[in-house]
Order: C-alpha cells, then sequence, then structure tokens
C-alpha cells in the first residue's frame, strides 16, 4: 500500500516533474534551446524538443560503476548542482546506481533485476568504469562478477551510455601493464547500441546532452570514430581554446604560473595534449561554466581520448620524443663509426689488393685489336 | 589502434628506431667517405691562398656570372626551398621543442603564420624545381630514381605538415602522425640517398676550394 503511494506520488512525465518542482515552462525552453545548441542541432529543434521530452515518460536508468574510482558520479552529481540539468536527472527513473540508492545487498540487486523485466528493452542502460577480463574476482558486486553483471543487463538495454575513460576505453585501469585486463563495454558488447561520453571525468552538461537527445529522438545522437557524439567531441581543444592565439604569436609560458602563463599564453610547452583531445571542455567548461583545467594554468592531459595514460609523459610538449635520448643517439652513432672503420677497412684492403695485383705492361706488349 | 595509439607509436618506437638510423647511418656514410681518403699532393702548391676552401664554402652558395639568368628556377627555387625549408625545420616552436627534447639546446620561435608561409613558398619552389627538371632534357637525361625518391622524401613532410597545421583532408591526430611518419621516412633515407649533401655539402665544398687553390685558381 505504502509502495503504491509512492508510486503515485512519483510524476509520470517529465512535463509533470518539471511543474511539481516548480519549473517555469521559460525556464525549461531555456534549457532545451542551450541543448539544441550544444548538440549542433537546428534552432527550430528547441521546441521540438521541449514537447518531446515534457511528453516523455520517465526513463528507466540502470547506472552500472565496475573499475572506476567514481569520479564521474561524483562530477555528474555535483558540479553543476543544482541546475536544470540535475532536475532532469532527477526526472529520470535512475533504478539502480549502487552509490547513489539508499538500498544495499540484495534489496539493491532486486531493484536492478525488477527494473530489468519492468522495463524490458526499454531501458537505458549508463556504465563507468572497466570490466577486468584476468580474473572475475578483481572487482565483484554483490559476488556477480562485472563480465557477468554488464552481459546480463546490456540484453535487455534500449541503449548503453558508457560514461568516463574507463568504461570507453579501459581508462587507467587499462594502462600498461594492464594488470586485471581492463577492456571497456564496447569490447564485450557487440549487439547494442553504445554511446562514449569519455573524459575523466566526463562533462555533466554532455550526459544531459545524450539524454536530452535519447528522450526527444529514441535514438542515440551522431558519434565519430571512437563513438563519441560529434556535437561535443567534435573539435579539439586546442583549436577552441582561448589560450590558442598566443600558440600562433609564438607565446609560451615556460613553466606553470609564470608571467605568461598568467597572461594567458599558451600551454604546449608544459605538455598540453590540446591539439590530439577532442571535448567541449574549452566551450562547455566546468563547474557551471566557470573554468576548466588550461584557464586553471594546467595543460590538457588527453583524458577523453583512448589510452592517454600511455601516450607520452604528461608534462613534455607533444613534439618531444616519446622515449628517445641523446645517449640512445650516442651509441647509435658508435655503431655508425664501428661499422664505418669495417668498412673502410674492407675499401682500403680492396685498394690494396688490386694494387698488389697490378701489373705494368709495356708498349711492346700492347697489341693493336684489327678491326 | 586508434589515432592517438599510432601517434604515440610515431613519437615512440618508429621515432626511435628512424633515429638510430639516422645517427648510425651519417656517420657511417663520413666514415666511409673520408676512409677512402686521397693521394698525398706532393706537387708543390701553384699559389699561396689560405682559406680558400673556406670561402668556396660561401662563394658556391652564389650563382657564377651569368647563370642566373641562365638557370632562374634552379637558382631561385633552390633559394627559396632552402631557406624556407630551414625556416619550417628549425623557427617553428614545436620543432624547436623537439630539439630542446633531444639536445637540451633551444631558441626563439617564429610567430605560426611566419613559419606557415615560408613552408608555403618552400612546396611551391620544390614543385616548381621538379617541373622544370622534367622540362628540362639536361636535366631529365641526368636525373635517376634516387633523385625522384629524395625529392618525394622532402616533399612529404612539408605536406603533411602543413596538412596538419591547416586541419585539411584527414582529421589532425591522423595527419601529426603521417607528418612524424613521414619525418622517419626522411631521416632513414637521408644517410643513403642524394639528401646526404645535407652533411657532405660543406666538407666537398672545403675540399674542391682548397684543391683548386693549390692548384692556382682559388676562389
Amino acid at each position: 500500500m505504502k509502495k503504491q503511494q509512492q508510486t503515485e506520488a512519483l510524476p509520470g512525465t517529465v512535463g509533470e516533474g518539471l511543474k511539481q518542482r516548480g519549473v517555469t515552462r521559460r525556464e525549461f525552453l531555456k534549457f532545451c534551446t542551450a541543448m539544441t545548441a550544444m548538440l549542433a542541432l537546428p534552432p527550430a529543434m528547441a521546441s521540438v524538443m521541449a514537447e518531446a521530452i515534457s511528453k516523455a515518460r520517465r526513463q528507466s536508468v540502470i547506472w552500472l560503476s565496475f573499475q572506476e574510482c567514481t569520479g564521474c558520479t561524483e562530477a555528474i552529481t555535483r558540479s553543476h548542482s543544482p541546475t536544470l540539468e540535475n532536475l532532469i536527472f532527477d526526472l529520470i527513473s535512475l533504478d539502480y546506481h549502487h552509490t547513489l540508492q539508499a538500498a544495499s545487498g540484495e534489496a539493491a540487486e532486486l531493484a536492478r533485476t525488477q527494473a530489468m523485466k519492468d522495463n524490458e528493452g526499454k531501458y537505458l542502460l549508463i556504465v563507468d568504469g572497466s570490466i577486468p577480463m584476468g580474473n572475475p574476482g578483481y572487482s565483484c558486486i554483490a559476488g556477480i562478477s562485472n563480465y557477468d553483471m554488464l552481459v546480463e543487463t546490456a540484453k535487455g538495454a534500449a541503449a548503453i551510455v558508457a560514461v568516463g575513460t574507463c568504461a570507453t576505453y579501459g581508462g587507467i585501469p587499462k594502462a600498461d601493464p594492464n594488470p586485471t585486463g581492463a577492456v571497456s563495454v564496447a569490447d564485450i558488447i557487440k549487439d547494442k547500441p553504445i554511446i562514449n561520453v569519455p573524459g575523466c571525468p566526463p562533462i555533466p552538461v554532455v550526459m544531459t546532452g545524450v539524454l536530452a537527445h535519447f528522450l526527444t529522438f529514441g535514438g542515440l545522437p551522431e558519434m565519430d570514430d571512437l563513438g563519441r557524439p560529434k556535437s561535443f567531441y567534435g573539435d579539439t581543444i586546442h583549436d577552441r581554446c582561448y589560450r590558442r592565439p598566443f600558440y600562433d604569436q609564438g607565446k609560451f609560458a615556460q613553466s606553470f604560473d609564470d608571467e605568461g602563463a598568467r597572461q594567458g599564453w599558451c600551454l604546449f610547452k608544459l605538455g598540453c595534449k590540446g591539439p590530439v583531445t577532442y571535448n567541449a571542455c574549452a566551450t562547455t567548461k566546468w563547474n557551471d561554466g566557470t573554468s576548466f583545467p588550461i584557464q586553471s594554468g594546467h595543460g590538457c592531459i588527453g583524458c577523453s581520448e583512448p589510452n592517454f595514460w600511455d601516450a607520452g609523459p604528461l608534462y613534455q610538449a607533444l613534439s618531444m620524443p616519446v622515449s628517445a635520448t641523446p645517449s640512445m643517439l650516442a651509441k647509435a652513432a658508435a655503431v655508425g663509426a664501428a661499422a664505418g672503420v669495417a668498412i673502410t677497412w674492407h675499401n682500403r684492403s680492396k685498394k690494396a689488393a688490386a694494387k698488389a695485383a697490378h701489373e705494368k705492361v709495356t708498349v711492346q706488349e700492347l697489341k693493336r685489336e684489327e678491326k | 589502434m586508434s589515432h592517438l595509439d599510432l601517434l604515440t607509436f610515431a613519437r615512440g618506437s618508429a621515432l626511435n628506431w628512424a633515429l638510430i638510423v639516422f645517427a648510425a647511418g651519417i656517420v657511417l656514410r663520413l666514415f666511409e667517405i673520408l676512409g677512402l681518403g686521397r693521394k698525398a699532393d706532393l706537387a708543390r702548391p701553384r699559389t699561396d691562398s689560405p682559406g680558400s676552401g673556406w670561402r668556396t664554402i660561401f662563394s658556391r652558395t652564389l650563382p657564377p656570372p651569368g647563370m642566373l639568368k641562365r638557370e632562374p628556377v634552379t637558382y631561385f627555387g633552390g633559394y627559396v626551398f632552402h631557406f624556407g625549408l630551414f625556416i619550417a625545420i628549425f623557427f617553428f616552436a614545436p620543432h624547436i621543442e623537439f630539439f630542446r627534447g633531444m639536445t637540451g639546446l633551444h631558441w626563439s620561435s617564429l610567430p605560426s603564420a611566419l613559419v606557415d608561409a615560408s613552408v608555403v613558398a618552400a612546396i611551391v619552389a620544390l614543385g616548381a624545381l621538379l617541373a622544370h627538371r622534367l622540362n628540362n632534357k639536361v636535366k631529365r637525361m641526368l636525373s635517376g630514381l634516387g633523385d625522384y625518391i629524395a625529392w618525394t622524401a622532402t616533399m612529404l613532410p612539408l605536406l603533411t605538415g602543413y596538412m596538419a597545421y591547416h586541419h585539411l583532408f584527414v582529421e589532425y591526430t591522423l595527419m601529426l602522425t603521417l607528418h612524424l611518419f613521414s619525418v622517419e621516412l626522411l631521416l632513414v633515407l637521408l644517410p643513403f640517398t642524394k639528401l646526404f649533401h645535407t652533411f657532405s655539402l660543406f666538407i666537398s665544398r672545403w675540399y674542391n676550394g682548397d684543391f683548386f687553390g693549390r692548384k692556382g685558381v682559388a676562389s
């Protein structure tokens, strides 16, 4: 009886939920307009999105966390709070998230299986964290290995959103020597639409953008070769960076927090990986548009790219060699010198032998060839 | 393999091997050439011309009288190409960082737009030089496969660098990787093709200058 009352108190559609929370239509339209702009949709789609989202049933969402640090959840739940994005988040039916849900143990697992049963083929599965393939015991939830839980839960999902670089590409757990045999969601699940939202952690508004797209169109947005939504991962951080003009002018910070860095000069020489990193940090920014790492004086570490952790030293410029050293060159030169001495010795021996074999010919010995 | 993985390979193992072949190859060739030696010149020098070898290093950079008019494409193309390439290699900020990583030495960079203009000039000049080589009967007859390989190996880093900077045709990370691969190809080929003149040029100019000085035709 009590459960039934609770169910009745919950909003049926997102629109009803927004109304209950006192969100005006103007505020909601403003949100939808911002979302359409971020998703690079035509402006006219804002009203279509508002209509679709407000009428949409609360989307059942199951969130699985595997080998991760909870940074993704921390970022998404805190960084923009409280904003309309968070309200939208509240208004999805987050049926399972073992960090956020009150239930634990068997009750929590029951919530997951119940949501899977009730929303067969319709629920959205969000995954953060990589999956260990080395030994199932490396990471378990309620005695169920990450692999088994992912395969079981993915079966009835409408789509999967891999959140964070661990779930999308293996992330830091996969870093060399990858002791747990970590893999990404897409390495295991091959028969479901998967959208990757990488980042360490990813930008919260990208999450809400993907959700808004899913609620509006019932599908996933256009993606790049790495399965990332193009609207957020279409440009490199370098190309959208406010420090970019200084790169072109040849003005670079030489050390952290030096005068150049404070004046907004480029951080390329300090190891910034912005030129090869696709993400929306430079435009969307963090903490309600306050700042992003480069604005705080630290170069981009390329966290939304696969295997970023093994892509060379974080604090060396992108154009610096990853592992070549002057001593390596010196050794190569020594080998070249040794080979050169050997060749010289061979050439000189040949020359001396030719000289020794040379026979003098007298004029008398020469014969005219008759034509 | 993602584009970043490919770039890491290009910056890592691939670059290491290219540099090893380059360094070993250069030293080997220098030993090979210098080790051949020359017969001692027992004749008394015709004229006393100290420094003739050193002067020739610079004087041969200038065209002999009348040649500029006769071969403008060769001379102007050569100047523009070499000067543009020199600026691109040694005055683009990311390249200076590469040299800093390898040697610890660094110097001021030029604005990207200026380097970009130098690269465009070098590409155009290299294109003109190839066209001239193909259209000039004597040059065409003198050219072998090695010349065209050397031309391609030089053009590729310039082209890929330009395309990477301007985000043309291919995604940036991949184009940057292709740029690195093309540079690595150049490094591997340089000691064993005519591109070795980068190192042998000044030695041979000095030798010729000194030799001719002894014969009485000092520069």
